[in-house]
């Protein structure tokens, strides 16, 4: 078999592999063969897929554990549905506001935390989550615990999987440069890498701040699919929900993080009618990854055109 | 000869606790030499490597590197000026490739901006392909080339070694301090090393400071030796000269002496 390593192929392959997948479902969709339950779940993986990667660049990547994503996602859905709805601005401008005010809020609770070692940015993070949801339950603005409801519908099935394509896109491209390859030794040893002459608070900080940036972009995306956003949406389960996706797809590996958020998307809309039992089959799922997989479904590896290579040709 | 030294450090001290595990440490090292920290276990040799690396803060003193002074420098901006080291025990980044781990070094010069980067201009594909080029250029030199793609740690003991001074010289540095660089190899792998410390001093116009357990690398290669006990100087001089001193053979070098 003949080694797939040519840059250009592999992305000519990527490329048609995901229009045709975008244009498959777009035509469903406006052909109306696509029954509702089924557009949810996509949008939804399309959502869970921006959050679990954007999570994973801090969690998996960095190495730095944050339990409050679910926070910086409440914070983007609340600004651009404040945006659009409120405010009557277009849809991207509430996506970038929300992008940029996630962002934000992760550069204030990451300067002070990074700046330590240890797992201070756990317990900041859990606050902060925390604090978002209970400061929106009492903004009377944003209608407390009842929430905005009525935000206009502007997102799409191509806002959707345009906004997971970017989300990866950016993430990956980040993660394999220089600054991607500083950023991951940080995570391997954080005083190596210092002495190595990687400024690791600065490194730490922006895949933080990244991170919740994207966050904000997944808030959005929900906000203006789902047209109603409550607090009480963001709590800690939510966070923990992602959590699980990119402890599932492995540590340090995005395509790890995109197949457990499409897996675990899925298996939740197949169990919406039975949410005792899907709680109890995460918790089996999650003890037998950790007995048998500890390092999750990918560990640190990324499946490529190479991967497939090596399962077909037996060969490396 | 002060004004060609390229690090002087003066009454330098640290403590921890009760324990003064470096006192009134005053050393200098010259451009192009190459310098021996010795002594007996615990004498305090990595204390001063992480003073001066900025890995711990010194109670009181002073490290001049030419012409600024070290102290209270985080040390990722220590490297930035020209200082890069390895561990006595080996600290690589284990869980990626042994050409990854030279091309992290190489960050501080990293040729392309962040935006560069996610938006993969042509300035990124070309910085990528220097940074590897420089990489497998330093490997290449010490014979690590077919290595490139194993993970750091798969690699037997004395080639973890040598990466990790491949990786410290992959930061360009001025002065390259290396903490017993020939720990656990074997007597050939040690002379190999010699070698090759004296080839990069000369290759890359290096300042060289190496802390050793080795006594036949130590007083085959360093110039100048320090001898280290219970945190102070207690002698300083040539080879030679250390061999003969009393003192010396008193607190540490016994009958090994050759
Ligand atoms: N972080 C620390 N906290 C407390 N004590 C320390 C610390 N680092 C070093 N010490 C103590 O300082 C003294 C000097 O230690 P150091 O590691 O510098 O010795 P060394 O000369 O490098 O010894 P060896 O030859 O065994 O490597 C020792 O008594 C050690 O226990
Ligand atoms: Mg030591």
């Amino acid at each position: 078999m003949q080694k797939v390593n040519n840059k250009w192929l592999k992305l000519g392959i990527e490329v048609v592999v995901l229009a045709a997948l975008f244009t498959l479902v777009q035509y469903l969709i406006t052909a109306g063969l696509l029954k509702q339950y089924y557009q949810i779940s996509l949008a939804s993986m399309c959502i869970n897929v921006t959050l679990a990667v954007s999570l994973s660049l801090i969690n998996g990547f960095t190495g730095q554990l944050s339990l409050g994503h679910a926070g910086f996602m409440a914070v983007g859905a609340y600004i651009a549905a404040i945006m659009t709805n409120m405010l009557d601005l277009p849809f991207i401008t509430g996506i970038l506001a929300a992008m940029l005010g996630a962002g934000l809020a992760g550069f204030i609770i990451g300067v002070p935390t990074l700046r330590l070692k240890g797992d201070y940015l756990a317990i900041a993070t859990l606050a902060f989550g925390e604090i978002i949801r209970v400061t929106l339950q009492n903004i009377g603005y944003v209608n407390g615990p009842a929430g905005i409801m009525g935000i206009p519908k502007f997102a799409t099935w191509p806002w959707l999987f345009g906004g997971a394509i970017v989300t990866i896109v950016v993430i990956v491209n980040l993660i394999n440069s220089s600054y991607g390859r500083a950023i991951i030794s940080i995570r391997e040893d954080e005083t190596a890498s210092e002495l190595m002459g990687i400024n690791t608070t600065k490194y730490k900080v922006l895949a933080f701040v990244v991170g919740a940036g994207f966050a904000g972009l997944a808030g959005a995306l929900y906000a203006h699919y789902f047209y109603i956003i409550k607090p009480e949406t963001f709590n800690f389960l939510k966070s923990f929900d992602i959590l699980v996706m990119v402890v599932l797809g492995g540590l340090g590996s995005t395509t790890g993080a995109i197949i457990a958020a499409v897996f675990v998307t899925a298996l939740t809309a197949a169990l919406q009618s039975f949410p005792a039992i899907r709680m109890v089959l995460y918790a089996l799922i999650l003890i037998i990854v950790m007995i048998y997989r500890p390092q999750g479904l990918m560990g640190n590896k990324e499946l490529s055109l190479r991967t497939f290579g090596r399962i077909w040709g037996g060969r490396h | 000869m002060d004004d060609i030294n390229l690090m002087e450090i003066s009454k330098l001290e640290k403590s921890f606790g009760g324990l003064n595990a470096v006192q009134d440490f005053n050393f200098h090292i010259a451009e192009n030499e190459l310098v021996g920290l010795i002594g007996p276990n615990g004498a305090g040799k990595t204390t001063v490597f992480n003073l001066i690396t900025g890995v711990y803060k010194p109670d009181n003193g002073c490290i001049m590197f030419r012409d600024e002074n070290l102290v209270g420098m985080a040390p990722h901006t220590i490297c930035t000026k020209g200082i890069a080291r390895t561990f006595q025990n080996i600290r690589l980044f284990n869980d990626l490739s042994v050409l990854d781990n030279v091309k992290i070094a190489a960050h501080k010069n990293v040729p392309y901006s962040l935006m560069g980067a996610v938006f993969r201009t042509p300035g990124y594909f070309r910085g990528e392909s220097e940074i590897e080029a420089e990489a497998l250029h330093y490997l290449e030199i010490f014979n690590l080339r077919n290595k490139k793609d194993e993970l750091a740690r798969n690699l037997p003991y004395g080639e973890q070694r040598r990466i990790e001074i491949v990786r410290a010289l992959a930061t360009r540095p001025l002065l390259l301090i290396l903490d017993e660089p020939a720990a656990g190899m074997n007597p050939q792998e040690t002379q190999a090393l010699m070698e090759l410390i004296r080839y990069i001093r000369k290759e890359f116009n290096l300042t060289i400071l190496l802390i050793e357990h080795d006594m036949s690398l130590v007083m085959g290669v360093c110039e100048r030796l320090y001898v280290l006990d219970y945190g102070q100087i207690i002698a300083e001089g040539t080879p030679a000269e250390i061999r003969a001193d009393k003192r010396v053979i008193e607190a540490y070098l016994g009958e090994d002496v050759g």
